[in-house]
């Protein structure tokens, strides 16, 4: 048992090693002082000028608008994709089809950026479009975000009860039907958390972003990039409040929705 | 079925395989600063020549290969126990655990890297801990150093680390460990010769996620690192915003690319093999 008490504390270790540095964060976006290492007393000013923030709240909707169709699209095909892994055992090209699928993940995106960004180039030379910025940006995410959808979607179909489906096609039902009307609602809460997690990636990214974006538009992570490199800025603090905030809220959501059906 | 595998295929062909044949071609070209775009094609391979001849670039291939491996190693070290931990925990608590390591992965990369800079900076938080609490009198300067780096992926990648280690020790079958000690087994003994072997893949594929992407690393080293250490992401950055070099950092890009085919292709046989065990 020594061992495991020696994991447990491992354990609590590292939970605090993840959430000190958050946790300071967010109590000094209520800090009086413009240092962000000096505490000079409990306000809020520092959320008030954020939200004040002109260019920083337009570059959030810039950023929501994005994340919502790149991961829409990149469910679409992530879909499709993890259910041709997951479903077609053998068909031509079909290692470098899991290659594609499973190499995105872990590329150092300095590398997908500029090649994405050659592509664009390349395209705008060849067909003079289109031009850089949301368009681009949203191609962008997609085809890094269709990886995580297709892993998500792939794990749940592996598994899965798959003798509904052969009741269904039996019974007469075509492919398309059958995978509507049985398969698509089985697998839903994995689409839907594919999906969030295909928002979330597109709304955090600042690399692709950076290479392919253009000189128009400005994303969230952008201006926190540009903001950040310059220093500690207690409005980030806020933002990072924000951010962290949210995203607990949906998780706690997500975990009580799954445990209420289970 | 067809059109189902046609769609991503095309899409990836086209957005992500394409792409590099395009990158390979503008690193054989050459820098053309009064173009536009700033190259001017050609087959020369002076670029490549500079990588792996030029002391600056040599030095950055070599560290960010040790800080990627360093670094790694210490969330292995660190996120092993975790995973072991989460997956002895009593069942009921183990999503509520698990939660609490993917939670910071759900927020944004930018922010966490950020949250540091305040701790580490001159004078900052981690300093005055340090003074206040009488550990050090003088705290030393983090960031801007490789320690600042190291501490950076760690923090990062750590989820990504943790996360497979638990879906290979959750599946572990108790009964082996408990055999093992009918037989006599001490629990170090057993760990080290039932647990860990078992957990392999899973410390295969944590090790992947964060090596991979930590070699090529731009936003910690660049918000962390300070300007003394030089990672080659950062160096494929500066080349190409700083000093619009598109051909150089293009031949980054490449050699980055063909270091890390290895380990992407061994990562990839992994997850095709742990999806086959679970069909």
């Amino acid at each position: 048992m020594r061992r495991a008490r020696f994991a447990f504390g491992m354990l609590g270790f590292g939970y605090a090693f993840l959430y000190l540095p958050l946790a300071l964060v967010m109590i000094y976006s209520f800090n009086e002082s413009r240092l962000v290492t000096v505490w000079g007393g409990f306000s809020t000013k520092w959320w008030g000028a954020l939200f004040a923030n002109e260019a920083m709240l337009q570059a959030a909707w810039l950023s929501l608008r994005i994340a919502a169709v790149s991961a829409t699209m990149a469910t679409v095909i992530g879909l499709a994709a993890g259910y041709a892994l997951a479903r077609a055992r053998a068909f031509p090209g079909r290692s470098l089809f899991g290659g594609m699928i499973i190499a995105p993940m872990v590329m150092p995106e300095v590398v997908m950026g500029i090649s994405m960004l050659l592509l664009f180039v390349g395209a705008e030379r060849l067909f003079g479009g289109p031009d850089r910025g949301f368009l681009t940006i949203a191609i962008a995410h997609t085809t890094f975000s269709i990886s995580f959808v297709a892993i998500v979607v792939q794990a749940r179909l592996a598994d899965f009860d798959r003798s509904l489906e052969e009741a269904a096609m039996d019974l007469g039902a075509t492919p398309w039907v059958t995978f509507r009307t049985v398969t698509l609602p089985l697998i839903a809460p994995a689409v839907g958390s594919g999906w969030l997690l295909a928002f979330t990636l597109s709304l955090d990214d600042l690399i692709l972003t950076q290479f392919v974006a253009g000189a128009q538009s400005q994303t969230l992570p952008m201006r926190v990039y540009s903001s950040v490199r310059l220093g500690v800025d207690p409005q980030i603090n806020v933002l990072a409040t924000v951010i962290v905030s949210v995203a607990a809220c949906a998780l706690i959501l997500s975990g009580w929705l799954t445990r209420r059906k289970a | 079925m067809r059109a189902v595998i046609a769609l991503p295929f095309l899409w990836l062909g086209i957005f992500f395989l394409l792409p590099f044949a395009l990158v390979l071609a503008i690193a054989l070209g050459t820098n053309a600063p009064d173009s536009v775009p700033p190259v001017a094609l050609g087959a020369s391979l002076k670029n490549f020549a500079l990588l792996f001849t030029d002391d600056l670039y040599l030095a950055a291939w070599l560290t960010s290969l040790r800080i990627a491996a360093t670094s790694t190693l210490v969330a292995l070290l660190l996120g092993y126990p975790m995973a072991y931990a989460i997956a002895r925990a009593a069942p009921a608590r183990r999503p509520l655990l698990l939660m609490l390591v993917v939670l910071p992965f759900w927020t944004s990369f930018l922010i966490r890297v950020y949250a540091w800079m305040g701790l580490l900076a001159d004078n900052g938080l981690l300093g005055q801990f340090l003074r206040w609490s009488g550990l050090a009198d003088n705290p030393p300067t983090i960031i801007g150093t490789e320690w600042a780096i190291h501490l950076g992926i760690v923090y990062a990648y750590l989820p990504f680390m943790v996360l497979p280690l638990y879906a290979t020790l959750e599946k572990l079958d108790g009964g082996l460990l408990e055999a093992a000690a009918d037989l006599g087994a001490r629990p170090l003994s057993a760990f080290l010769t039932i647990t860990l072997p078992l957990s392999r893949p899973g410390i295969v594929a944590g090790c992947l996620l964060v090596f991979i992407p930590a070699v090529g690393e731009f936003v910690i080293p660049d918000l962390l690192g300070g300007t003394r250490t030089l990672m080659i992401g950062k160096v494929l950055w500066d080349e190409f915003f700083t000093n619009g070099d598109w051909p150089l950092a293009s031949a980054v890009a490449i050699c980055l690319l063909v270091l890390l085919a290895g380990p992407i292709a061994l990562f990839q046989r992994q997850q095709a093999r742990s999806l086959e065990r679970r069909t």
